[in-house]
């Protein structure tokens, strides 16, 4: 069925972006505010514009152009699913090819226009777009039919890749019509189907199984890291141990010795050593003799910087919301809660260490990537050329994730191998290859965060005050969202907009500077301030003495989609009944990315450890296209996001990442997965995102659990030190 | 210059003896479908069969294969249809799917071994490989639903 980039030379790669030959392609330029259609054309004649979302070949075969990264989140699945329901597609002959580098063709209407994959937009701002570019296909294979049989196009229906006259009994495959069907005018506002007729769109993986399944279980799937061209060289780079050192000077004498090694090269960011093979790079690597220039270098570790972050807290930072009277209103209180949450720096840890490949030749490029920024990282390479970027061919393969790294706004990685392709003055098609360690020593961490938070509760037990105060790096400065204001509101989406009924709200921000990459990672803010505001409901709760879902539930009457979630996993979770001895449920319900998501969490301390048993989700995302997906989104979400509130933390030690492997930076391994259940709520809004929102709730849904367990709340992240 | 066999194919290759199992594997076989993770035998990415015993090729050195025989992810079936791939598939087990061919060679070796294994030997057969998707729930039905299907034909 599915037939992806299986193969890696580069006549294949050529041959995939060539198939056309005398097939249908409708293009979708461009998209609206809401993803609508601006503008159609057709390429009737097979010359090749690798510019569209769907192709038709004379045989059938349909092709989707996904212009977003598939890095595991199911996106290829849920863009075909769309197509495929409109164009009334057979999904055994559905393909899925990555995009190359277009703003104009590609953008993302959810971030400004750029193309990219982020912020769990994918599906929220293909939905309209898409389902028209099937639509529009369909509606013209119609007209082929109705033209080749005389009859009018209202008579006939379609079946998967068939076009039937019922009167008639005649049928058309799709692939008998296309040629016809180019040489037809591109109709206009083609109708979309009415919901209650979609084939693909709501179904479960018996349907529409994911496109990449096969090639992901028999090790045919092909990531950058699998991509090899004639004469290519690997490299490896020595980095500065220190974020913001250089080199002084260097010796690649001993490098050059190791068998296999072609060549050592000094680039901006360290020193590159190329050979035949990674092994040889690596020996070669460590076999270089590098003097550090520390002298504009990073030298704090974790410690001394939380320590400035508990100073700063003290003093007042940005206003971003100003509800009533805080201070007032505390000073009132019944009661008082006052709470500081601490979050560690967190290293995507993508299973694909960083990596990248460049064909650099006279006065062109290729670029073989994970491209989930594709323009940006293309502009960046084209800078270091000094070529346009429409000189660059950005080849997209198969992320092994990412988690936003792969979205580096400086495009770090991509850079770093363009500048070694240049510095060998493309003598060779170069791979770099990050080792773990240079993946996860190389910063654009989650920032370490700190929440300051004080609330005061009434006599009745209901809050009358939420203070709260956040501390942590700016981590848009220097990129295309730098608001240039000094703030960085992902810093406190999520909790300058908690939803929580409660008259006198306080929020400000301090955003000191540290010498410590950071970027988003899955799910941006939210990993800290789902936590920081769940958890401080809690405590204010509990200091009410009142039950956490009820709690919730009175603060609440006004946000009717967050509320049902919550109770539908209350529900599902059997809140209220009792866990099994030595359990406790903790409950935390988060919005991100216009999803909602609700998680209960049953958790137990073995071994003076937490223990999460069991979770249980209610998620609503809109009209869910491929509901499995979803689930497994779910699924990973939670691990994901647990594995980061039991054991995550980069430590630096005078500046120096130690933690820099899977043995001192603990992921959540295979015993520790708790059982996930996942209820999707039925809903008729526009699809929104899936791949982010249910990472904030696990963290704080746990705490939450050992809160009611232990008495004892938790504010400092990892759980597990 | 030594000769390894590699899915039933023997290769002269041209390595220091020293080099990782899993660099000859990728770089001087060229076959891809075994990982790289972390290069310290602790993510599991590089899973391949020793003689029907997983192993972590990142840390075995090409002296010592001898005369093993070495199988990896390509080498399981010609076509998908071994039953843990079958069970990976049908419960759509990978996300990004760079975990999986570990995670299946692993599988395949516990179910060699024990055909129906506990859930607590799955956990333990199943601990060194890291899956930073999260897809351990299905893994873990997956290698079930495996084992029964293997059962069946049995
Ligand atoms: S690469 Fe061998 S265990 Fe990670
Ligand atoms: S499927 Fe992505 S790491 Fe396992």
């Amino acid at each position: 069925m599915t037939r992806f980039l299986t193969t890696v030379s580069r006549r294949d790669f050529v041959r995939v972006g060539l198939v056309l030959g005398g097939g249908l392609m409708v293009s979708v330029y461009g998209c609206g505010p809401n993803g609508e259609e601006l503008q159609t054309g057709t390429t009737p004649d097979g010359s090749l514009a690798p510019n569209a979302f769907l192709r038709i070949d004379t045989n059938g075969n349909v092709f989707v152009t996904s212009k977003h990264l598939e890095m595991g989140q199911g996106v290829h699945t849920g863009l075909a699913t769309i197509i495929a329901d409109e164009l009334d597609a057979d999904w055994s002959r559905v393909t899925v090819e990555g995009a190359g580098a277009d703003d104009k063709k590609y953008g993302n209407s959810k971030i400004g226009g750029m193309q990219g994959t982020g912020g769990s937009t994918a599906i929220a701002n293909s939905w309209t777009q898409h389902r028209t570019a099937g639509a529009t296909a369909r509606a013209m294979l119609i007209t082929a039919a109705a033209n080749q049989w005389s009859v009018p196009a209202a008579e006939l229906i379609t079946e998967p890749g068939e076009v039937v006259h019922a009167a008639s009994k005649r049928r058309a495959t799709y692939g008998s019509l296309v040629t016809a069907a180019a040489a037809l005018p591109v109709p206009a506002n083609v109708p979309l189907k009415d919901p209650k007729s979609f084939r693909y769109i709501g179904k479960d993986k018996a349907t529409t199984p994911r496109v990449d399944a096969k090639a992901k279980s028999n090790g045919t799937a092909v990531f950058t890291q699998d991509v090899k061209l004639p004469g290519m060289l690997t490299a490896v780079v020595a980095h500065a141990p220190l974020f913001g050192g250089t080199v002084k000077s260097f010796d690649g004498a001993r490098a050059k010795a190791v068998p296999g090694v072609v060549d050592v090269v000094q680039i901006p960011t360290g020193i590159a050593v190329l050979a035949q093979h990674f092994w040889a790079a690596k020996q070669g690597r460590d076999a270089l003799v590098v003097q550090w220039d520390n002298a504009s270098a990073n030298t704090l570790g974790t410690a001394e910087i939380m320590a400035q972050y508990r100073d700063a807290a003290q003093k007042p930072g940005i206003g971003i919301r100003n509800d009533g009277d805080a201070e007032k209103a505390i000073a009132g209180a019944a009661t008082t809660v006052e709470a500081t949450y601490e979050f560690p720096f967190l290293a995507h840890a993508s299973m694909e260490p960083l990596n990248c490949v460049v064909e650099l030749k006279a006065d062109s490029a290729s670029i073989w990537n994970s491209n989930q920024f594709p323009t940006v990282d293309r502009g960046a390479v084209a800078k270091v050329f000094g070529f346009e970027p429409e000189k660059i061919t950005m080849h997209t393969v198969f992320a092994g994730g990412s988690f936003g790294r792969r979205a580096n706004p400086h495009s770090d990685y991509v850079v770093e191998a363009a500048t070694i392709a240049k510095a060998i003055s493309g003598r060779a098609p170069v791979k770099l290859v990050w080792t773990r360690e240079d993946d996860t020593s190389a910063g654009y961490f989650r920032p370490a965060m700190l929440h300051r938070l004080r609330g005061g509760v009434d006599a009745a037990g209901m809050p009358v005050a939420w203070w709260q105060r956040v501390v942590g790096q700016n981590m848009m400065i220097g990129t295309m969202f730098d608001s240039k204001d000094g703030k960085d509101p992902s810093a406190y989406e999520g909790a300058a907009d908690h939803p929580y009924e409660i008259a006198n709200v306080f929020l400000d921000a301090v955003f000191p500077k540290v010498g410590v990459p950071v970027q988003w990672w899955r799910s941006v803010g939210n990993t800290h301030t789902a936590f920081a505001v769940e958890m401080f409901v809690d405590e204010m709760a509990h200091a009410a003495g009142k039950d956490p879902l009820e709690f919730r539930r009175a603060l609440l009457t006004k946000d009717p989609r967050r509320l049902a979630v919550m109770n539908l996993a209350a529900e599902k979770a059997g809140w209220g009944t009792p866990a099994a001895a030595g359990r406790a449920r903790g409950i935390a319900v988060h919005k991100s990315f216009d999803t909602y998501v609700a998680e209960v969490a049953e958790v137990s301390i073995v071994n003076g450890v937490p223990r999460v048993h069991k979770v249980t989700c209610a998620v609503d995302c809109g009209i869910v296209v491929n509901p499995d997906v979803v689930r497994a989104q779910v699924e990973g979400a939670v691990a994901f996001g647990l594995g980061a509130a039991l054991y995550g933390r980069i430590d630096i030690d005078k500046g120096r990442v130690v933690t820099t492997n899977f043995d001192r930076y603990r992921v959540l391994r295979h015993a520790e997965m708790p059982v996930v259940d996942v209820h999707i709520v039925p809903s008729g809004e526009a699809p929104t995102g899936i791949g982010e929102p249910a990472t904030p709730p696990i963290g704080p849904a746990v705490a939450n659990a050992l809160l009611a367990l232990t008495g004892k709340p938790t504010r400092t992240l990892p759980l597990v030190s | 210059m030594a000769s390894i066999t590699i899915n039933g194919t023997s290769h002269d290759v041209t390595a220091d003896p020293a080099t990782p199992l899993l660099w000859v594997i990728r770089d001087v076989v060229g076959l891809t479908g075994t990982k790289y993770g972390c290069g310290i035998a602790q993510c599991g990415a590089c899973t391949v069969h020793l003689d029907g015993a997983p192993v972590r090729s990142c840390s075995v050195p090409l002296s010592a294969v001898g005369t093993k025989h070495v199988t990896t992810i390509e080498g399981l079936s010609v076509d998908s249809t071994h039953a843990v791939q079958q069970a990976w598939v049908e419960l759509q087990v990978p996300q990004c799917g760079y975990c999986q061919s570990g995670q299946i060679m692993s599988a395949v070796a516990l179910l060699d071994r024990k055909p129906s294994p506990t859930d607590a030997e799955i956990d333990s057969a199943m601990q060194g490989n890291i899956c930073r998707c999260g897809t351990y729930q299905r893994i873990h039905a997956a290698v079930q639903r495996a084992a029964e299907m293997k059962r069946a034909i049995a």
